[in-house]
C-alpha cells in the first residue's frame, strides 16, 4: 500500500495553518508597532515580571493539587471491576463534554459573597468566607476544569500495570508502601507526567477563569495576550513578544520534564 | 482492612464526583428558579426554557457552535484518516518530523494556536480583502482536529496486518477497493475515536474560537463569556441543562451499544476457543 501522496494535501496544510502562523508570532515580536527590527517589545516585558510569576505559581499550585487529588483517584479507578471502572469513566468524562464557560460560570454562584457555599456554610453556623474574585478561587476553577485531565492519563497507565509485577512485589514482603514506591509510581511516571503537562499548560495561559473567578484584579499572562490582541491595550507586537516567551517557557519546562522520565515510554498524549 | 480500605476509597471517588458535579447541578437547578437569580431560589418554573426558544442571539450561536463542530469534526475525519495512511506509508526521515508539526497545536497552549491563527488570518485578510468569521473559525477547527484524527488512527494502521492489503491487491483489488475493503473496516475504530474527539474538543472550544471568529460570529462559549461580563440570564441555564441531558443520552446509547457489541463478541468468539485470547482482560 503505497500511497505516500496521500499525506502531501495536508503537509501543505500545516504549512499554512500550523507553522505560518507561529512563525508570524515570531516575526511580531521582533517587530515594532511602526515596522523594522526591535528589541523593545521584551525589554517592555520587564515591567510584568509579576504577571509572569503569578501566572506560574497558580498553575502550579493547581497542578500540585490536581496531582494529589487525582492520582489517589486514578489509582482507585483502575482497582473497581471492568464494568464499574466503564461507568465511573464515563462519570469522568460527562462533564468534559460540558460547556467549559458554562461549568467555569456556575464556579461563580457557588463561590460568590451570597453564594450557595457562603449559605451552606452559614446553615452550620460558620461564618461567611471570602472566595470570589481572589486567587483561591482562580485555582479552584483550575483544579476543577482540568482534574480530568490528570486522571484520564494516570489511569491509562495505572490499568496498564502488570498485576504480577505488584503482586511479586508482595510476595517478597514489600510493605504496601514500599510496592507503592518501588513498582507503582515508577510505572505509572509516564501518565504522571503527560497529566502535569496536560494540566500546567491550559492552567499557565488561561484567562478566561482569572476574568470569571478571578474577578480581572490580578491579571494573569493569558489575560495579559488577550488584552493585547482583542482588548484595549492593542498592541500585537507586545503580545506576540509575550505569548512567545511563555511558549518558550513551557517548552523548557516540558523538556525538562521528559528528561525526567527518560527511559519510561514517552509521556502519552491522549 | 481491605473492606475498609474500600469503604474509603470509595468515598473518595464519591467526594470527587460531587466536586466534578455541584456546578453542573447548580446550573440545572437554577434552570428552573422562579426569579432572575442564581443564587436564591424562589420557586419551580419552566419559563427560561421557553424564553430560551425565543432568543434568537443565543439560539444562532448554539447553531454556529453546532454547524462548526459537525463540519470541522467531519473534513478532519476524512482529511485525518487520508494523512495517516499517506504518513504511515512514507518512509521514517519524513514521518517523525511531519507528526511532530501535527503535535504542535495539542502541545501549544490553546491561546497560543489562537492569536498565531488571529494574526495569520488578520494579516492575510488586510491582503486578499476578506474578514474573519465563519470561515477562519472552520478552519482554526479543522486545524486543531486533524492532529487528533491522525493521532487515533496511527496506531490502528500499525495494528494493520500490510499481508491483508497485498493479498487483496493480489487478486485484483485496485488500491482505491483495498481501501474501502480491507483498510477502513480495519481501523474504523480508531476512525470513529477520532471523529468523536474532534467533536468533543470542537464543541468545548473557546479560547481558539475567540480570537479567530471576528465580532460578527459569535460559538455559545463566545456568547457565555460576553454574558458574563454583564449579566448572565437563566436563558443560558437552562440550555446547558438540555445539552447535559443529550450528552447523557447520547453517552448511555454508546456505552449500552458497546457492551451489547461486547457480548455478541463474546458469543461469536466461543467456537473458535482454540485461538488464544489476544487480551487477558474479560477472561477469569
Amino acid at each position: 500500500m503505497k500511497r505516500r501522496s496521500l499525506a502531501v494535501p495536508y503537509v501543505f496544510w500545516m504549512a499554512g495553518f500550523i507553522v505560518a502562523p507561529i512563525a508570524l508570532i515570531v516575526v511580531y515580536a521582533f517587530t515594532a508597532k511602526s515596522g523594522g527590527f526591535t528589541m523593545a517589545n521584551f525589554s517592555a516585558m520587564g515591567k510584568y515580571f509579576s504577571v509572569f510569576s503569578r501566572s506560574f505559581a497558580l498553575a502550579l499550585i493547581a497542578t500540585v493539587v490536581c496531582l494529589a487529588m487525582g492520582y489517589p483517584a486514578a489509582g482507585m479507578l483502575a482497582r473497581v471491576p471492568a464494568r464499574r471502572q466503564r461507568i465511573l469513566m464515563m462519570l469522568l468524562m460527562l462533564p468534559m463534554w460540558m460547556n467549559f464557560l458554562l461549568r467555569t460560570y456556575a464556579w461563580m454562584s457557588i463561590l460568590e459573597e451570597t453564594g450557595l457555599l457562603n449559605r451552606l456554610l452559614g446553615v452550620f453556623g460558620i461564618s461567611p468566607v471570602h472566595l470570589i474574585n481572589t486567587q483561591a478561587a482562580v485555582v479552584i476553577g483550575m483544579v476543577y476544569n482540568f482534574l480530568p485531565f490528570m486522571i484520564l492519563p494516570v489511569y491509562s497507565v495505572i490499568v496498564k500495570i502488570d498485576r504480577s509485577l505488584i503482586e511479586a512485589a508482595q510476595d517478597l514482603g514489600g510493605s504496601p508502601r514500599a510496592v507503592f514506591l518501588r513498582v507503582t509510581l515508577p510505572l505509572s511516571l509516564p501518565g504522571v507526567l503527560s497529566g502535569i503537562t496536560m494540566v500546567f499548560v491550559p492552567a499557565v495561559s488561561t484567562f478566561v477563569i482569572s476574568q470569571l473567578l478571578g474577578g480581572g484584579k490580578d491579571i494573569l499572562l493569558g489575560d495579559l495576550i488577550e488584552m493585547q490582541f482583542l482588548g484595549q491595550a492593542y498592541n500585537p507586537n507586545l503580545g506576540s513578544a509575550i505569548a512567545l516567551v511563555m511558549m518558550v517557557v513551557v517548552m523548557i519546562f516540558m523538556f525538562f520534564m521528559n528528561k525526567f522520565g527518560e527511559g519510561e515510554d514517552k509521556a502519552v498524549i491522549m | 482492612m481491605s473492606g475498609k480500605k474500600n469503604t474509603g476509597g470509595r468515598l473518595y471517588t464519591y467526594l470527587i464526583m460531587l466536586f466534578l458535579y455541584a456546578p453542573i447541578l447548580v446550573l440545572i437547578v437554577f434552570s428552573f428558579n422562579g426569579i432572575n437569580s442564581r443564587t436564591v431560589w424562589q420557586g419551580f418554573t419552566l419559563k427560561w426554557y421557553g424564553e430560551l426558544f425565543a432568543d434568537r442571539g443565543i439560539l444562532s450561536s448554539f447553531y454556529t457552535t453546532i454547524s462548526v463542530s459537525v463540519l470541522s469534526a467531519a473534513i478532519a475525519t476524512v482529511a485525518g484518516t487520508l494523512t495517516s495512511v499517506g504518513l504511515f506509508n512514507m518512509r521514517r526521515r519524513w514521518r517523525a518530523p511531519l507528526l511532530y508539526i501535527n503535535n504542535i497545536p495539542l502541545i501549544n497552549a490553546d491561546i497560543i494556536t489562537g492569536v498565531a491563527m488571529c494574526l495569520l488570518f488578520v494579516s492575510l485578510g488586510s491582503v486578499l480583502k476578506f474578514r474573519l468569521g465563519f470561515g477562519t473559525l472552520l478552519i482554526a477547527h479543522i486545524t486543531f482536529n486533524i492532529p487528533y484524527v491522525v493521532l487515533s488512527v496511527m496506531p490502528k494502521l500499525r495494528q494493520l496486518d500490510e499481508n491483508l492489503v497485498d493479498a487483496a491487491q493480489d487478486l485484483g483489488c485496485t488500491w482505491f477497493r483495498a481501501f474501502r475493503r480491507v483498510i477502513i473496516p480495519e481501523i474504523l475504530p480508531g476512525v470513529v475515536n477520532g471523529a468523536m474527539i474532534a467533536f468533543t474538543m470542537s464543541i468545548d472550544d473557546f479560547v481558539i474560537s475567540y480570537f479567530t471568529a471576528g465580532s460578527g460570529v459569535m460559538t455559545l462559549s463566545m456568547k457565555v463569556f460576553s454574558m458574563t461580563r454583564k449579566r448572565v440570564s437563566p436563558k443560558i441555564n437552562a440550555l446547558s441543562s438540555l445539552m447535559f441531558a443529550a450528552v447523557l443520552l447520547m453517552l448511555l446509547a454508546i456505552n449500552i451499544r458497546e457492551i451489547r457489541q461486547e457480548r455478541v463478541a463474546k458469543n461469536k468468539a466461543r467456537p473458535l476457543s482454540g485461538i488464544p485470547a489476544r487480551s487477558g482482560r474479560g477472561a477469569k
